[in-house]
């Protein structure tokens, strides 16, 4: 009973000490990480637009230019100044003599290891996606990643299908990923052996993307065109 | 020749017999976290395929590993035991974050091209051992002293590793082309096999060289 007595205090004194110690490198880590967040925020987002232009034009190939246009209340696009809403802005593209060429879209899902983010062109004239870049992966090295290096996988994404339905209210077919070397329709993503959930989530990705994007794009392409006529 | 061996070796014995300096030349040279300790593989085969990467990385896992030292050592006294490991980690962790941002800062290309090895940082086993083996146990000078030594120390391997890797893979060093336009490259040194062929050979020279001395 006395040892008892003994031990007691000296573990609370402990569990003290520790607790402390546990509780005051926390506060302090957080505020180291809180303050690098903040100092380094402007100058990180200021990179990302700067890349993210850098991938409008290998997503559109051919542009000189781009403007970025946002989604009103109504369906409507109207360009904006700045940077937009996000989730609501795409961006357009006009050749050298003007003359508007295609949609950078931004889309997002989950991959294998965490978010994918990804810019596809989108073609109202041929109602194909006709390239593709990956914003940010932290996908596995040497296996997810190749979606973003493996030429086979990648020449999915220069002329795939998103043709309307009739009606224009969606996709006849909608963008499916398959099997590798399963490849029958132009609307179908082959797949990567060995990177098949990050193959497959982009393909879902692109999928659920167009299947929102498409036909908006294509009811409004007229306002694109114009608006590089009026500049 | 004997002299200048000699020399060489009377010059290395004269640095290591003041203390200080032995803290940081052991990183560099005798116990050099890669060729000696073969601590921290996974970065050291995996982001030296060029010479830039490996630099980044080198430079990112100092930083980390020269900042966590000096927290470590600083509150050597007041972290419990028995909580000693969780908060290294919190640490180390925390180094890597603001890592993280900073290389995000500087080029969004190179943060891409390290991918999720900046994130790994946190399980580089070099970076826990040295706060556990050393700042956990010794004053702040001499953890910063350790922890820019075996920086340079794993950042000069992870450099001979891109540097051959690059040059036979890419025909390049620093993405400035080195060979003639004829030159045939050797793909197999930019893949991950390359890695170990790369690291064998170091190993091997490394190795060699201080048989060599020992002999001597």
């Amino acid at each position: 009973m006395s040892e008892t007595n003994q031990i007691q205090p000296s573990a609370a004194g402990n569990s003290g000490k520790m607790l402390r110690a546990m509780v005051g490198i926390g506060i302090l880590c957080a505020l180291m990480i809180v303050l690098t967040f903040q100092g380094t925020l402007p100058i990180i987002k200021q990179k990302k637009a700067e890349a993210l232009e850098k991938a409008i034009f290998k997503v559109l190939p051919g542009i000189e230019k781009t403007e970025i246009f946002q989604l009103g209340e109504s369906n409507n696009f109207a360009p904006v100044n700045g940077e937009g809403e996000e989730g609501r802005v795409v961006y357009a593209g006009y050749d050298e003599n003007g003359r508007f060429v295609g949609v950078a879209v931004e889309a997002s899902g989950q991959g294998y290891a965490d978010i994918l983010r990804i810019l596809y062109g989108y073609d109202p004239e041929k109602q194909a996606v006709v390239g593709f870049y990956v914003l940010e992966s932290k996908e596995t090295p040497g296996l997810g990643d190749k979606i973003e290096k493996d030429a086979g996988f990648l020449s999915n994404f220069e002329a795939l299908d998103v043709t309307l339905k009739e009606d224009q209210s969606g996709l006849r077919n909608a963008v499916v990923p398959v099997k590798s070397g399963t490849k029958k329709h132009p609307w179908e993503v082959d797949c990567i052996t060995g990177a098949t959930i990050s193959s497959r989530a982009i393909g879902n990705i692109i999928g659920a993307s167009t299947e929102r994007w498409a036909p908006l794009l294509y009811k409004n392409k007229d306002t694109f065109a114009k608006q590089e006529g009026e500049n | 020749m004997a002299d200048q061996i000699k020399n060489k070796t009377g010059f290395l014995a004269t640095l290591q017999e003041n203390p200080s300096t032995d803290e940081f030349i052991k990183g560099l040279w005798r116990d050099n976290p890669v060729f000696v300790q073969v601590l921290g593989m996974c970065p050291v085969l995996a982001v030296s395929n060029t010479a830039v990467n490996a630099l980044a990385m080198g430079l990112a896992t100092t930083f980390v590993l020269l900042m966590s030292n000096i927290l470590v050592s600083s509150l050597r006294n007041f972290i419990p035991k028995q909580v000693r490991i969780a908060s290294y980690i919190l640490i180390i962790a925390t180094f890597v974050t603001m890592a993280d941002y900073i290389i995000q800062a500087i080029s969004i290309e190179l943060h891409k091209a390290l991918g999720a090895f900046i994130s790994l940082i946190v399980v580089n086993c070099l970076i826990l051992s040295r706060a556990e083996a050393f700042a956990s146990k010794n004053t702040v000078g001499k953890s910063i002293l350790d922890g820019l030594g075996m920086g340079i120390g794993f950042t000069f391997a992870l450099f001979c590793l891109g540097a051959v890797r690059e040059l036979l893979g890419n025909g390049s060093i620093f993405g400035v082309p080195f060979f003639p336009d004829n030159f045939q490259e050797w793909i197999v040194m930019i893949l991950p096999a390359g890695g170990f062929f790369t690291l064998a050979i170091w190993l091997l020279i490394f190795n060699a060289a201080k048989q060599r001395r020992a002999t001597t």
